[in-house]
């Protein structure tokens, strides 16, 4: 579904994205893990067109996307949550997944009708809110809300987008270990043919979600396979995973 | 009430919201000697409204929003001395294209950059209309300008007064309500919410696939086109223009007046700018040689202990009272 092939990024003479081939199927439940600075969140502004790349091409459904603006790639159907949240911090829970879905739904450019009366937009949001647990919270504005609950207005937002491809940077940062589930259940109610590409250091999170790993060191895929394999994977255990695998 | 349907029932009209529009025709039979000063308060209330849909709502920090009300001024004030375009309605019209296209063309420039660089292209464009009017002298008058204006009745009906401003007061009222009205379904609109996005931010904004300049562009074109009215409002009113329409110390002035009403709160412009000329009014009459110096330790009091202007410290006083009543 998405792909990268040959994919690299430079920062003058440093290499942050070294020749990456990468492949997310229909319905892949991946995770990409690595040490701190191997690329990871950079990936994904290639994969979102944050950044164009210095070489390489990011195919989707086969159709090279390289050059495409982000937000037409969002209208294709890639969506993301940011690693640091970003938010539309003085707006309610509710409107902030509402501007998502309305721009999804491509009435955000009506300048005649209000926005209240867009039922459906309302309405799909809110359902989104409930499902992430967060209908207690709708009305409040998100500088109220503590950072986990705006951990799960992210994704909300994200999948407000109605995205083919879900890409979570770092999802469970700061959410209560308690709640780390609503993110799981949330994630298992997606239709399957969504694919969703993980970043995550919480390993127990990794291990439970994915059923393949990508880890990337010093911006390149060192090691892929299934969650038994990587953590079967001595360089990787020696690499990163240390004695937590 | 629930989240989802206090948001589907934001749009709709409150009944304070008639207030100032009743205060506005008591004022005409109130203080029939102030009909020229309440008409320049008018004026400037529709001018803030205008900056308040870009840098209150689209978030765009401008400094040269004088120039689109200089654009509107001198199109009604050179219709009138040059070509004998002198019916009110449709000079507004044209004044409103004229600063439109103008908001259009520089904002699909300018709105490539932002911050200071976006802040100082604003302010060089404004400088280079003020320019432009200084040094075409044959079409604008130059320094000085296009003085001794006049215009046909409006409507037919009602001609200008250049004594008492009765009909310019109610004309200009009239005007800014149908402005209101017109800003006032915008911000309330799924465009208007999404301007709300990106001011918010930016970055979630392009995440969520908005076209964001597209969206930054259009807020700015019709901002224009409403400092536009405006302007050309002060040139029937007044009955001339001079560079004073298109000078900084308009396009400050302005934006001091949304300030410290409130941006981004859409009654923050009439606040803004009834505070702002009255306390210029008041002061400059008891202190003629010192005015200045009471504004400028009101503005300082505004910036320290009211940040988001006299509307934001209302909102903050009403929210302590009901967390202390709790």
């Amino acid at each position: 579904m998405l792909e990268t092939k040959g994919l690299c990024r430079s920062f003058g003479a440093l290499e942050v994205a070294r020749d990456i081939d990468f492949r997310l199927e229909r319905g892949a439940r991946h995770a990409l893990i690595g040490p701190n600075g191997a690329g990871k969140t950079t990936f994904v502004n290639l994969l979102t067109g944050v950044l164009p790349p210095s070489r390489g091409k990011v195919l989707l459904e086969g159709e090279d996307v390289t050059t495409l603006a982000q937000a037409k790639r969002v209208k294709r159907g890639i969506a993301r949550t940011f690693q640091i949240n970003q938010l539309f911090r003085g707006l309610s829970v509710l409107e902030n997944v509402c501007i998502a879905v309305s721009e999804r739904l491509g009435v955000s450019g009506s300048m005649l009708r209000p926005a209240g009366k867009r039922a459906d937009a309302i309405e799909e949001a809110s359902r989104l809110i409930g499902m992430l647990r967060l209908h207690t919270d709708a009305g409040r504005r998100i500088v109220e809300l503590p950072y986990g609950r705006q951990r799960l207005v992210e994704i909300a937002i994200a999948l407000g987008l109605n995205p083919r491809v879900l890409l979570l940077d770092e999802p469970a940062a700061g959410i209560p270990s308690a709640e780390s589930h609503i993110l799981l259940d949330a994630i298992a109610t997606l239709p399957k043919d969504i694919a969703v590409l993980i970043i995550e250091h919480d390993m127990d999170l990794v291990f439970r979600f994915a059923e393949r790993i990508t880890v990337l060191v010093s911006g390149a895929i060192f090691a892929q396979g299934t969650p038994a394999e990587i953590a079967a994977n001595a360089e990787v255990r020696a690499v990163y995973l240390g004695n937590a695998a | 009430m629930t989240a989802a349907r206090q948001l589907a029932e934001r749009h709709r009209f409150r009944w304070w919201e008639l207030l100032p529009w009743i205060a506005g025709v008591a004022v005409f039979f109130a203080f029939p000697t102030y009909l020229s000063f309440g008409t320049q308060v008018l004026i400037t209330i529709l001018f803030a409204l205008s900056l308040d849909l870009v840098l209150g709502y689209a978030g765009i920090v401008t400094l040269g929003h004088a120039a689109f009300f200089g654009a509107g001024a001198y199109t009604v004030g050179m219709l009138a001395q040059h070509l004998g375009w002198n019916e009110p309605l449709s000079g507004l019209l044209v004044a409103a294209l004229v600063a439109g296209a103008i908001g259009l063309a520089s904002g699909l420039v300018l709105l490539r950059t932002h911050g200071l660089t976006l802040l100082m292209l604003t302010l060089c464009t404004m400088t280079l209309l003020e320019q432009a009017a200084n040094m075409g002298a044959a079409w604008t008058g130059g320094f000085d300008g296009m003085p001794g204006l006049s215009f046909t009745k409006i409507l037919g009906l009602f001609s200008f007064d250049a004594l008492y401003f009765r009909s310019q007061y109610l004309y200009v009222l009239a005007v800014l309500f149908i402005c209101f009205v017109i800003v006032r379904m915008l911000i309330y609109s799924s465009f208007g919410q999404s301007l709300t996005g990106i001011r918010e931010n930016l970055l979630r904004m392009h995440a969520v696939g908005a076209p964001v300049r597209a969206r930054q562009v259009l807020a700015y074109t019709v901002s224009a086109a409403l400092a536009g009215v405006a302007g050309a409002l002060f040139t029937q009113a007044n009955g001339y223009a001079n560079l004073a329409v298109l000078g900084l110390e308009r396009a400050a002035g302005v934006l001091i007046v949304l300030i410290l009403g409130g941006y981004g709160r859409l009654y923050g412009a009439f606040v803004g700018a009834i505070a702002y000329m009255v306390l210029e009014h008041v002061l400059a009459k008891a202190y003629p040689t010192a005015w200045q110096l009471g504004l400028g330790l009101t503005l300082i009091a505004v910036a320290l202990f009211a940040r988001n202007g006299i509307l934001g410290l209302g909102d903050a006083l009403r929210r302590r009272f009901a967390e202390s009543a709790r």
